[in-house]
């Protein structure tokens, strides 16, 4: 076989693997539900161009060239969509690393490594780059719509910024590796990961918060003194929202320019990719993380279990990343409080629902770590404790671990609006229980290392949980400002979660 | 010649049948159980095919039992539905006279169960794996500490008891599971072929764990498909093949059941289990 017939059979076969690893996520594994999956991601698809044409729709009718603002919310957006996509490829970078695979295979292979982890690279790029189209389609659609053909251009900046993100991601974690080391890049990846694709839109906000006392970062966008500071109109910085708008100049340097920082970091890293991955599975053969030698704890047996979990949690990468991310988007909302701590204002009544749907995001999260991703569930059940007492203590755990987040920012609330800190509490509570019920309903006997597909388990689940935690915060703020309205809202997502209990499995 | 150790007792192997009420402390007596380990009768379950079929066993208390069997024949299915972690269609299950379907957690305070795969906690050290088991059961830290750092060495392990178990070889982890099967002293242990992806020096400390705690008293149940071990190590050997039990006994009663006198394990299993394949 040829270098050029062995790296393009390579590709198909990295092609094919991320395709049923996309198919098998989509429809749970079962290829029965491949119907039902294609007609539902066409209606999810169909439904975001509701949104989209809500956020985006006004904008359809810009034309070149433009001023300086709208470069700036424009470039801002586009900035703001290659983060998310920074951070989903550091993230499917680190899981090729860390996934042992069929690394064996193709390191005892004869083939030149050098070109594989080419394609292997490519393939990564190629991942991120059609995650991002799928998502940014209904927003092109929407301003194809109303706009006209020049908006279709925005597909080409998107390949740019998938095929850029993955290079950079690839280089940034491959540094990682050479700087800290495999035990720790993992970890330090997700958090960077989740600070980098929370951290454009946290940092607007708090610069909005600190200037002008509002949470939107539009605000600070569009102020004349952002302006000031910002490039003239022919800067190079402005070439991205130039080729969204069907600049064909600016395009073909863009994706130019794309192209040959993949290339780049191809031609660099593929060596090291390998080493690197060589690293990564060694590092999870030998297992070098140790920890500190204590006594042996007494007490009950829920007791051992609760910490046992408490252990786990703390130690899990994953939750750590995604905590954080939560607790990041709670830093605009904290700042919004300690501003406006001595007077009412109305912006305060925004950090209710900010705080229930971190909430409840959080604890379907925790819930399924504890109760579904059990991974000695034969221990468990051997073990001489009813079933109920088992699933209570890890509902416990749950519950505290939220307790201990949330508590400290409704505590403060208080002193601000004693009875907005009622509220936010009640709906904190009942956002975390409703979240924990829905995964209790559905649970699944999975390992924790398969938190990522949580979902493909039950789309009913995952959708429940999303618009239960939004349908509180939403009568919780709803409450604040209209309380007829709060309770109406209440009742319905009250209803939703009783229809999803009405659906679980183990109903029956 | 029995050998008693504190209340407990062991057996020679060639005995096959033991008992403790009649035994004498200065051996002699012909034994005959004063209780059963375990009892099974008429233990059902069927998936899609009938896995276990009416199946009756009884093991006595301090035997060593090994269960062997061809692939699919309802070895683990029987063992899982004995631990609890399976409810038969039919059947009872007795677990040193509590009824372990009625009563599922005192039968489990007796009892350890390890499976061939070894599930334990990446993310905790050998040694906190144990403190976790030790509370599950209820057993006292200054019980239960002394007794995992002496597993811990005795398996070798002892070097990496504070380090995660995310590293860890399948041997190392069947280790640990292991371990952790023995911290809580049980009365009886099921183990669902335990030396699995074993080395030869780790199988050797397992083996002689194992035959130490039945000499200490404990019971032990185990499938293997490692014949050479069930015919080394088990008082008695029980065949099962189509969720059925076609052969029972120690190796001698089982080359007499059978005329054969002179063969060995590996043969006669293959006679038993091809003949209810043939029906």
């Amino acid at each position: 076989m040829s270098s050029a017939t062995a790296l393009s059979w390579f590709a198909r076969h990295e092609l094919r693997l991320a395709w049923r690893e996309w198919f098998a996520m989509m429809t749970g594994g079962r290829r029965k539900r491949a119907r039902a999956a294609v007609i539902g991601l066409l209606f999810f698809a169909a439904l975001l161009h509701v949104p989209a044409w809500a956020v985006i729709g006004r904008f359809a009718d810009l034309q070149l060239p433009l001023d300086k603002s709208s470069l700036i919310v424009i470039s801002a957006t586009i900035f703001l969509a290659w983060t998310l996509m920074l951070s989903q490829a550091i993230e499917s970078v680190t899981r090729v690393f860390y996934a042992r695979a069929d690394l064996d295979l193709i390191m005892s292979s004869p083939a030149t490594l050098a070109n594989l982890f080419s394609v292997r690279i490519a393939a990564i790029a190629l991942a991120v780059t059609a995650m991002a189209l799928l998502f940014s389609t209904p927003f092109i659609d929407v301003l194809v719509i109303g706009g006209g053909a020049r908006w279709l251009a925005a597909f080409g900046v998107v390949v740019a910024m998938g095929l850029s993100a993955a290079a950079i991601a690839i280089a940034i974690t491959i540094l990682l590796f050479r700087l800290i080391g495999p035990a720790r890049t993992r970890f330090v990846a997700q958090v960077l990961a989740a600070m980098i694709g929370a951290g454009f839109v946290i940092a607007l906000q708090v610069a909005a918060i600190m200037s002008y006392g509002t949470l939107s970062r539009f605000t600070i966008l569009t102020s004349g003194s952002f302006a000031a500071y910002a490039p003239d109109v022919d800067s190079i910085w402005w070439w991205p929202a130039r080729a969204t708008m069907g600049d064909s100049e600016a395009l073909l340097l863009l994706l130019a320019l794309g192209l040959v920082l993949l290339g780049s970091v191809m031609a660099v890293f593929s060596r090291r990719f390998a080493d690197t991955a060589i690293d990564a599975a060694a590092y999870g053969a030998s297992g070098s993380k140790r920890t500190k030698q204590r006594p042996f704890r007494g007490g009950s047996r829920q007791q051992a279990l609760r910490r046992k979990e408490f252990s786990l949690l703390w130690r899990d990468p994953w939750l750590i990343s995604q905590t954080l991310m939560q607790l990041l988007y709670l830093v605009p909302p904290a700042l919004l409080l300690w501003r406006n701590f001595a007077d009412n204002s109305a912006a305060l009544t925004l950090i209710t629902p900010v705080i229930v749907m971190a909430a409840g995001q959080l604890a379907g999260g925790l819930a399924w770590l504890t109760i579904s991703g059990e991974d000695a569930p034969d221990l468990v059940a051997t073990a001489p404790l009813t079933p109920s007492s088992v699933i209570r203590a890890k509902i416990e755990v749950v519950l505290i671990a939220i307790a201990a987040i949330f508590c400290p920012l409704v505590a403060a609330l208080a002193f601000a609006s004693p009875f907005q800190a009622a509220v936010s509490a009640g709906a904190v509570i009942i956002s975390a229980a409703s979240a924990t019920a829905i995964q209790l309903w559905f649970r699944v006997q999975a390992r924790r290392s398969q938190f990522r597909r949580r979902q493909t388990s039950s789309r009913l689940a995952t959708f429940a949980e999303a618009f239960s935690s939004i349908g509180w915060a939403a009568s919780a703020a709803l409450l604040l400002a209209l309380p007829i309205a709060g309770l109406v809202s209440g009742l319905i997502t009250a209803g939703l979660v009783a229809i999803t209990w009405k659906f679980s499995p183990k109903r029956n | 010649m029995a050998e008693f150790v504190g209340r407990r007792f062991t057996v020679p192997k060639h005995l096959g049948i033991m008992v403790a009420s009649d035994a004498k402390p200065d051996g002699g007596a012909v034994m005959k159980p004063d209780r059963s380990a375990l009892e099974v009768l008429g233990l059902t379950k069927r998936f899609d095919r009938l896995a276990v079929d009416s199946l009756d066993l009884t093991i006595h208390a301090g035997e060593f039992y090994a269960l062997v069997g061809p692939n699919g024949a309802g070895k683990t299915t029987t063992l899982r539905m004995v631990a609890g972690l399976l409810r038969p269609d039919a059947g009872a299950v007795s677990i040193f006279g509590i009824d372990a379907l009625a009563n599922p957690v005192a039968a489990k305070q007796v009892m350890a169960w390890v499976s061939d795969e070894p599930m334990i906690y990446d993310k905790l050290t050998p040694l906190e794996y144990l403190e976790f088991v030790a509370g599950l059961w209820g057993i006292a830290p200054s019980v239960s500490e002394p007794v995992a750092e002496g597993l811990l060495t005795s398996l070798g392990l002892e070097p990496h008891r504070h380090e995660r178990c995310e590293g860890f070889s399948k041997g190392m982890r069947q280790k640990v599971a292991l371990a952790g099967a023995l911290v809580h002293d049980p009365r009886l242990i099921i183990l669902d072929e335990p030396l699995t992806g074993l080395d030869a020096v780790s199988a050797r400390h397992v083996k002689g764990l194992l035959s130490e705690r039945v000499r200490a008293g404990c019971t032990v149940i185990m499938t293997t498909h490692i014949l050479e071990v069930a015919e080394r190590m088990a008082d008695r050997i029980g065949v099962i093949a189509s969720g059925r039990l076609v052969a029972e006994g120690t190796l001698t009663e089982l080359r007499q059941q059978n005329g054969h006198a002179d063969t060995s394990l590996e043969d006669l299993f293959i006679a038993l289990v091809t003949l209810p394949e043939a029906a």
